[in-house]
């Protein structure tokens, strides 16, 4: 669905993104973790052609991204930090995108009610607190029921109950067959979620490989101490 | 694109600066005409308003404005929208409110006061000062990152077409006034679009006649209709680069 092929990008010298390869699938949910500024959303955002990296290509349904916008219907997306206009209010926000997007499609309001969001229409965007801009972010990543769901740092901010309920939705979706893309620092809640895990380090891939292979090369059940056991293997080498 | 272009107006609108803008606008050229006895004077007084406060509070308001517009470009941008129409369309929403604001302000009491080709070409030439300079607000505000510093660029863009560059040409003519540098100060003058509205406007009010030799150049040259022409088209060449360059960079921007 998704084809990354020989995606380079450099910021000044800083090389970001070096020679990545990679192709996500249908039903796929995959993680993409590795410490900060290992280039998970630069990665991001060349999916979403935010970003133009300067050399490689990026494919969406095997037709460049490049030029293209309309793949993006296709494509829910929840930034790290959610910027929104300032004196725009929640309802205003969500009403704008709806009239932009002008799609015809059943629109998909479970995350609006299940964070009660309508009891806080009337409230200006530069008075919430980070969390509840992350739930508007994830509202919206989610309401026009895209094909392709891209979270990024998706319960960063967000209270225990919220989070859970967006685990629950992410899981719901993950069934209905969408391809899913998730970064995030916290491994232990990646446990249920995920069946794919990508490892990125200074903008490279560093290893690409299913949740079950990854657990059974590792004899380990959980993915967090997975993951700690090959980094301690390759620092002993 | 017309939907994005409505959401900008209404918030450009509902900021009310734009509104006090006209208001001032409005205010000046009223008193204008009401203190001067004919009309000719007024338009002068008025002329020399327009070519000041114009550029400023284009350039400055479009600049800040889009620097605000980073987070509502980002939100768009994830979204199935084309790059080339969010940049368009703010360059209309901001394009058509500032043409607006000195219609309403400053179009208005032309043509009642002066209601011949004189007003309506000050009313034309303001339009496109306005859009010259939300042109070029654009371009700084897309070489640079850093809203300070953009901002700072606007201010100085302003300065040099309001002032400096008026010193240049000055400076230029006494040096060579032993040379026949007519005709080349007419290209001269092409390159700054205030000097060009100026001119063109003033060549049409009856005191070129005082302006000399270099006057009756000009009029040689702005007077006739092709020189007309030229002179809107160079204005609106003033327009086209800025802002088609912008878009080639914006196309290519990460954000």
């Amino acid at each position: 669905m998704i084809e990354i092929k020989k995606c380079s990008k450099k910021f000044g010298k800083h090389e970001v993104l070096q020679n990545i390869n990679l192709s996500f699938h249908k039903g796929e949910c995959i993680a993409l973790i590795g410490p900060n500024g290992c280039g998970k959303t630069t990665l991001i955002k060349s999916i979403l052609g935010m970003v133009i990296p300067d050399s490689g290509s990026v494919e969406f349904n095997n037709k460049s991204i490049f030029g293209d916008y309309l793949y993006r219907e296709n494509i829910g997306y929840m930034p790290q930090i959610g910027r929104y206009p300032d004196n725009m209010t929640i309802g205003q926000i969500i009403e704008m995108i709806k009239k932009i997007r002008n799609s015809e499609q059943a629109l998909d309001e479970d995350l609006i009610n299940a964070f009660e969001l309508e009891k806080m229409f009337l409230k200006q965007m530069r008075t919430l607190s980070g969390g509840t801009t992350q739930k508007v972010s994830a509202a919206l990543a989610f309401l026009f029921n895209p094909d392709v769901l891209i979270l990024d740092e998706p319960t960063a901010g967000l209270d225990p109950l919220a989070s859970e309920i967006l685990k629950d939705k992410i899981i719901r979706e993950k069934e209905k067959g969408k391809l899913i893309l998730i970064t995030s620092h916290l491994l232990s809640e990646l446990d249920d979620l995920v069946t794919e895990i990508i490892f990125m380090q200074d903008g490279k891939v560093h290893f690409h490989k299913k949740v079950a292979d990854l657990k059974s090369e590792t004899n380990e059940s959980k993915i967090s101490k997975s993951i700690a056991k090959i980094l301690k293997n390759k620092g002993n080498e | 694109m017309n939907r994005i272009i409505k959401i900008i107006l209404l918030d450009i609108l509902k900021n009310k600066i734009v509104l006090t803008y006209a208001l001032i606008m409005a205010l000046l050229s009223w008193s204008s005409f009401a203190l001067e006895d004919n009309s000719s004077k007024g338009l002068l007084a008025i002329l020399n308003i327009i070519l000041f406060t114009v550029p400023l509070v284009s350039i400055l308001f479009s600049t800040i404005y889009i620097y605000n517009s980073a987070e509502f470009i980002e939100l768009l941008l994830s979204q199935p929208i084309k790059r080339i129409k969010i940049w368009l369309s703010l360059f209309f929403g901001l394009s058509i409110s500032m043409v607006l604001a000195f219609g309403v302000g400053a179009g208005i009491p032309l043509l009642i006061n002066a209601p011949d080709s004189i007003g309506l070409m000050m009313v034309v030439v303001g339009s496109l000062i306005s859009v010259i300079f939300v042109a070029l607000a654009f371009l700084s505000s897309i070489i640079t990152r850093d809203k300070a510093k953009g901002i700072g660029i606007a201010i100085m863009t302003w300065l040099y077409f309001a002032l400096i560059f008026d010193g240049m040409v000055l400076f230029l003519l006494f040096q060579f006034q032993e040379y026949p540098i007519e005709n080349a100060m007419v290209g001269i003058t092409a390159l700054s679009p205030i000097d060009l509205a100026r001119i063109q406007i003033l060549l049409h009010l009856d005191i070129s006649a005082m302006m000399g030799y270099t006057g009756a150049i000009f009029k040689d040259f702005f007077g006739t209709s092709t020189g007309l022409v030229a002179s809107f088209l160079l204005l609106c060449l003033w327009a086209i680069i800025p802002f088609y360059i912008s878009l080639k960079k914006f196309k290519n921007k990460d954000l």
